[in-house]
């Protein structure tokens, strides 16, 4: 056995512990599980929500699209930031409904707020449509780090399989309050990665970062502005893929589903300020992909950069390091996409859309139940069909991103109607993928999910004017 | 609208402008601003000015007396 395997190992197995202790003196009923009692202050809000953003995407994607594409991964660093700058005004008017109400989930939010069990449902299902190809990234990511980590003595479907249990078994003892006390692991380790490889390759092949890209600059110097290496990714494809990221980043179930968890609506507003912080890894990330690409050139898959220079710069133990970080950065999104996607299906497909009568145990019972079905249906995705990073997780956004006009005018615009939504929402996700299948992407310079989101918008701010509002305020 | 909500909403466009409206602007490589390409140090400034300007919308909202307050 060697040092990588047993790090590997170790802190997975610990990770698990960890969040099974979590929950330990709880009774697990929808509203601990779910929003963990809505107690959770600005620390642990901020670890939850930074456990949710940094996934294994973070440390492949953005380092292999800084590798394979240029600038266009630049769209990776500013989008949080708007993100945030979003929250800060729409998720406080959200919790505060949330805890009124005591509203678990976001189709829960369009239940009250519209007064429609189907528009519910159909939020409940584009919601676990999108969340699957999320869930099944951070599994094949999980396995591919592991297997290059441990330099191929775990293969990456005992990886994902030993890893899935894991989660599987923290999420069903602590729910959310779970994932939050792994995050806080999570976040250490990978911080530590990413700040001694984002600057520690540039320094040993070049002696610093301003010398890395001067080297860069000469040899490339398309590579750093749009369209980078790419033909199709110029600036109005960065700005609409900015624009959807940012104003979808929020309107993922499970981000979403988080924000209830705060304590206070304060709590989140401060949470907002300090959030943008946490983007600066990003940067370092990018450090690391720009590096290989000079060390490394001519890699078949982009994604593999981060890994592949590892392996080459550092001594295996490090490498155990970098794939324990990496292993425990794809658990925690994991769970936390796990445990929504499967209230998701328990509570708004199943209590809202079928039986009504259903009882809170009962909704409790089938949650845990779906648990293991979606981790098991991600995981045969993740082992039989991996595909590019990056491409999946933009097409779950696409999907959530049309949820954006229901949730914010129906915060902020008393004349929004159940019909002019629930046309938007179906306009919208119909024209996008109208337009992937159809190979439109980009379509006229612009992402294909930003267009539908324009859509969308049109449609439900046009309906909502020629149909009545529901009567009760929210 | 309330007056701090005003402030803050104007101050939350900033990052808006600068981080999506001005990026064809900005799309160049010299000069080249501690080591970093221009496009990057630009994007790199205004993300760490984002929390800078959120804190004080945070503070405006405060100052006139906006609604958050009771809440705790």
């Amino acid at each position: 056995m060697n040092a990588a395997l047993v790090i590997i190992l170790a802190v997975i197995v610990i990770s698990a512990i960890v969040g099974i202790i979590a929950g330990r003196k709880l009774k697990m009923n929808l509203e601990n599980w779910t929003v963990g009692g809505r107690r959770f202050g600005v620390v642990i809000i901020w670890l939850l929500m930074a456990g949710e953003i940094y996934t294994t995407f973070t440390f492949l994607g953005a380092s292999g699209w800084a590798y394979s594409k240029g600038a266009p991964a630049f769209y990776i660093l500013v989008y949080g930031a708007l993100a945030y700058t979003l929250s800060f005004f729409i998720l406080p008017e959200l919790w505060k409904i949330g805890k009124k109400y005591g509203l678990h989930t976001q189709p829960d939010y369009f239940i009250k707020r519209y007064n429609s069990r189907l528009l519910g449902v159909l939020v409940a299902l584009i919601g676990v449509f999108s969340i699957i190809p999320y869930l099944q990234l951070q599994l094949a990511g999980l396995g591919l780090i592991v297997e290059v980590a441990s330099n191929g003595t775990i293969r990456s479907a005992y990886a994902i399989g030993i890893a899935f249990i894991l989660t599987c078994a923290f999420v069903f003892t602590s729910g959310i309050r779970g994932a939050a006390w792994v995050a806080i692991i999570k976040d250490v380790l990978m911080i530590a990665a990413v700040f001694i490889v984002g600057f520690g390759v540039p320094s040993i092949y070049f002696g610093g970062v301003g010398k890395m890209f001067d080297i860069l600059i000469e040899k490339m110097p398309g590579h750093l502005t749009f369209p980078g290496a790419t033909t199709h990714m110029d600036s109005l494809w960065v700005i609409s893929t900015i624009l959807l990221t940012a104003l979808g980043f929020y309107m993922w179930p499970h981000v979403f589903g988080s924000a209830f968890s705060a304590k206070s609506a304060k709590v989140i507003k401060r949470n907002a300020i300090i959030m943008p912080f946490y983007q600066i890894p990003i940067l370092l990330i990018f450090m690391v992909g720009f590096t290989a690409l000079l060390v490394l050139p001519g890699l078949e898959n982009g994604d593999m950069a981060f890994l592949s220079l590892v392996n080459k710069t550092y001594p295996s133990w490090f490498m155990g390091f970098v794939g324990a970080a990496g292993a425990v950065t794809a658990m925690v999104p994991a769970a936390i996409l796990v445990l929504f996607a499967s209230t998701l299906i328990s509570k708004n497909v199943y209590q809202s859309g079928i039986n009504p009568n259903a009882s809170e145990d009962t909704v409790m019972r089938l949650s845990r139940f779906m648990v293991l079905i979606i981790m098991i249906f991600s995981l045969l995705f993740a082992i039989f069909l991996p595909n590019e990073l990056v491409n999946l997780l933009i097409l779950g956004y696409d999907g959530v991103c049309q949820f954006f006009p229901g949730v914010v005018l129906g915060l902020f615009w008393k004349r929004v109607t159940k019909q002019g939504v629930l046309a938007g929402i179906l306009a919208g996700t119909g024209f996008v993928v109208f337009l992937i299948l159809s190979r439109n992407d980009p379509f006229l310079g612009m992402n294909a999910g930003f267009v539908g989101l324009l859509i969308n918008m049109a449609v439900t701010t046009t309906v909502s004017f020629i149909t009545e509002p529901v009567s009760r305020k929210v | 609208m309330q007056k701090g909500k005003k402030y803050a909403l104007m101050l939350g466009a900033i990052p808006f402008v600068m981080l999506v409206f001005a990026l064809p602007l900005v799309n160049r490589i010299n000069p080249v601003i501690f080591g970093l390409p221009f496009i990057l140090f630009w994007i790199l400034v205004w993300v760490m000015l984002t929390p800078l300007i959120l804190f004080f919308a945070y503070r405006l909202e405060k100052k006139y007396g906006s609604d958050e307050g009771e809440e705790e």
